[in-house]
């Protein structure tokens, strides 16, 4: 290759940066992704052993979920320095997006079953009325609400999960972002949007059942007979292979000059406007295909949970978000990978009553009440000591080599 | 003339850090602007940028007349006018190959951001920069650990790299060692015979050795504008600056 102006040879370009070749970090989580996969199959009730209970199947497979929200989590706050407290809530329109057609679409069999044996055969009203008042029947109505003109159809119900919590960061992105709030006050801001939908879905008319929220989400239309072991296998691998395919699409992102760029936003967003980047658009697609990724997540994790209510969107759900990040420590997806698994199986372990309390003479600590406290001291001490958090670790080991 | 700022006010809680100020720089032009601490020489800078919105005046941009003050930062960026900072401000936790390739000349939306890949060409102008800078084998390096000099080189760097045809540059001589000083003059002349170059500075002896006009400003507007025997000989200048 020739300098076009001066004809000179031109240096040869340094090899290409093959992302994965040069990112050992996402080689290993490959690696050991696939490992821990591989060995909750051969131990699974469905497919191996039986050494793993089809309930722990399903909290390992929530627990990825979990793992690729958190990464989500990371990209933004600890890449971009957004610290978003309302990621959390995107996570849980994924689920409520997944879970209506869930409800309907085994609502609408089980009608249809009992009405089989009817002499005249129902018509199609019949049988919205009937879905209608067995869905609604618990919040008092027995309508279907528009929010529900297509809980019939799996794609758009599935779109729904990529555009709902899409086209929320993408307006609230835009207006916080085109106005430039940062820092704290996007971080409120962020909460008073969480609170604001949480809120929102408490109420009986919001046409998502209230408190109630949607239930039976782990019986699947079509696989009915199907075991649970076997749906919680199915699960496990698809939570697995989003986390895989969640974790190389951001490292991909960040590995070469879009990451320059936005670390550079994270440290000193002025200075990157006046080299001619307009920060607010960098922004904007980075909370937005978080926010996309987290409701894929969510979509995932409900069916496994079984259960969805108001509750999961609270303000709270989404600061121990930023608490598994920090302490599993921010700017390394792996770290966000390890903060998730380490404080959500320890919170389900000690709070599920699987953890011996511990009786000092005087007192017994109860693991139940005694989780936050916990949970809160872990934090301060991360931020206090370990500021890179658990991923630090990492670091010396990778000196000492 | 590529940059015509006229009539320019700006305040500040009520006090006046700008006051009428006209200056206009041709292209290509070597020009320094000097004046007491506060005289509002770094205002002066915020304001064609983008960073600071004036209370009146216009400020215009190239022989179309464009009117910078309705453009972002990034826009007027984008259109062809560089800044270094007076406090030297490059990316510290990224190595100095990257912070040249953010600066490099290349299309800035995200989604270019994010497909675009190294070409020869890219490579080959970050090299000549780190040469240009006397940071060729510092290119790995995060640039964090560069010496404070260096750093401001690697912002004037940054700088060429956008390859703008204004560059604003603040203070570019502070904290560096004489022969650092006499290497950046080179740069500045050199980036001055094909774009505009403004260069803010205290250190008179720099200022002699650009060897260009000299704007002098005082309380936020052109006290005297000329060779800098010129305005060295003028009474007001030496009055409130020089006479100190
Ligand atoms: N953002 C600001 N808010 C309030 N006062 C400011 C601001 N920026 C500059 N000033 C004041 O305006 C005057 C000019 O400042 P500046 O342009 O930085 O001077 P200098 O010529 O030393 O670069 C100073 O008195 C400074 O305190
Ligand atoms: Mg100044």
């Amino acid at each position: 290759m020739t300098d076009i102006i001066t004809g000179d040879p031109l240096p040869a370009p340094p090899p290409r940066r093959s992302f994965l070749r040069h990112n050992r970090a996402a080689l290993w989580f490959m690696a050991l992704l696939s490992l821990f996969t591989l060995v909750v199959t051969l131990l699974s009730e469905a497919v191996g052993t039986g050494l793993i209970s089809t309930s722990l199947v399903k909290i390992l497979g929530m627990t990825l979920c979990l793992c690729l929200v958190a990464v989500a989590m990371d990209v933004v706050w600890g890449y971009c320095g957004i610290l978003s407290l309302g990621h959390f809530a995107f996570f849980g329109l994924g689920g409520y997006a997944v879970g209506m057609w869930l409800m309907y679409a085994r609502a609408e069999i089980i009608i249809r079953d009992s009405l089989a044996t009817a002499e005249i055969p129902p018509t199609e009203a019949e049988v919205a009325d009937a879905v209608g008042s067995q869905i609604f029947g618990v919040v008092g109505s027995s309508e279907l609400p528009a929010l529900w003109a297509f809980a019939h159809s799996l794609p758009v119900q599935l779109a729904m999960v990529v555009l709902a919590p899409g086209l929320l960061a993408l307006v609230f992105g835009w207006l916080a972002f085109r106005s430039r709030v940062t820092g704290v006050y996007l971080s409120i801001l962020t909460q008073a949007m969480t609170l604001a939908l949480s809120l929102y879905l408490f109420q009986n008319d919001s046409g998502l059942r209230g408190n109630n929220g949607l239930s039976g989400l782990q019986n699947i239309p079509g696989h009915l007979e199907t075991p649970q072991a076997v749906i919680a296998m199915w699960f496990f691998w698809g939570s697995a292979l989003a986390l895989a395919l969640g974790y190389v699409l951001f490292a991909w992102i960040l590995s070469d000059k879009f990451g320059s760029v936005i670390r550079a936003i994270r440290d000193n967003e002025a200075r990157v406007r006046f080299l001619g980047y307009h920060v607010e658009s960098y922004k904007l697609f980075v909370f937005t295909l978080t926010a996309v990724i987290s409701g894929i997540a969510g979509a995932l994790y409900y069916p496994q949970a079984g259960i969805i209510n108001p509750a999961e969107i609270a303000p709270i759900a989404s600061i121990y978000l930023a608490v598994w990040v920090a302490i599993g420590g921010r700017g390394r997806l792996y770290g966000a990978v390890l903060g998730a698994a380490v404080v959500s199986l320890l919170s389900s372990w000690l709070t599920g009553g699987g953890a011996p309390d511990i009786n000092l003479g005087f007192y017994v600590i109860e693991w139940t009440e005694w989780w936050l406290v916990l949970l809160g001291v872990g934090f301060v001490a991360v931020t206090l000591f370990f500021p890179r958090g658990i991923g630090g670790l990492f670091d010396h080991f990778a000196k000492e080599r | 003339m590529l940059l015509e700022v006229s009539g320019v006010s700006v305040t500040f809680d009520g006090f006046r850090a700008i006051n009428d100020l006209s200056i206009a720089i041709g292209e290509p032009e070597l020009r320094a602007v000097i004046g007491p601490n506060g005289a509002g020489k770094t205002t002066f800078m915020d304001i064609v940028t983008g960073k600071t919105r004036p209370d009146e005046g216009r400020v215009r941009w190239t022989s179309h007349g464009i009117d910078l003050l309705k453009m972002s930062e990034s826009a007027i960026a984008r259109a062809g006018i560089g800044r270094k900072f007076q406090k030297p401000t490059v990316f510290e936790e990224q190595s100095v190959r990257d912070n040249l390739s953010m600066a490099l000349k290349n299309r800035r939306d995200p989604f270019s951001v994010l497909f675009w890949r190294i070409a020869a060409a890219d490579h080959a102008r970050i090299l000549e920069l780190a040469e240009e800078i006397g940071l060729s084998n510092r290119l790995a390096d995060r640039a964090g650990a560069l010496s404070h000099g260096q750093k401001q080189w690697l912002e004037i760097g940054m700088l060429l790299a956008q390859d703008p045809r204004l560059l604003l540059v603040d203070e570019p001589a502070a904290g560096m060692t004489p022969s650092e000083r006499a290497h950046t003059t080179d740069l500045l002349r050199r980036a001055a015979r094909t774009r505009a170059v403004v260069v803010i500075e205290h250190d008179m002896e720099f200022v002699r050795r650009l060897d260009c006009r000299v704007s002098v400003l005082h309380e936020g507007s052109v006290l005297a504008e000329g060779t800098i025997d010129h305005v060295t000989r003028n009474q007001q200048v030496i009055d409130v600056y020089l006479g100190r």
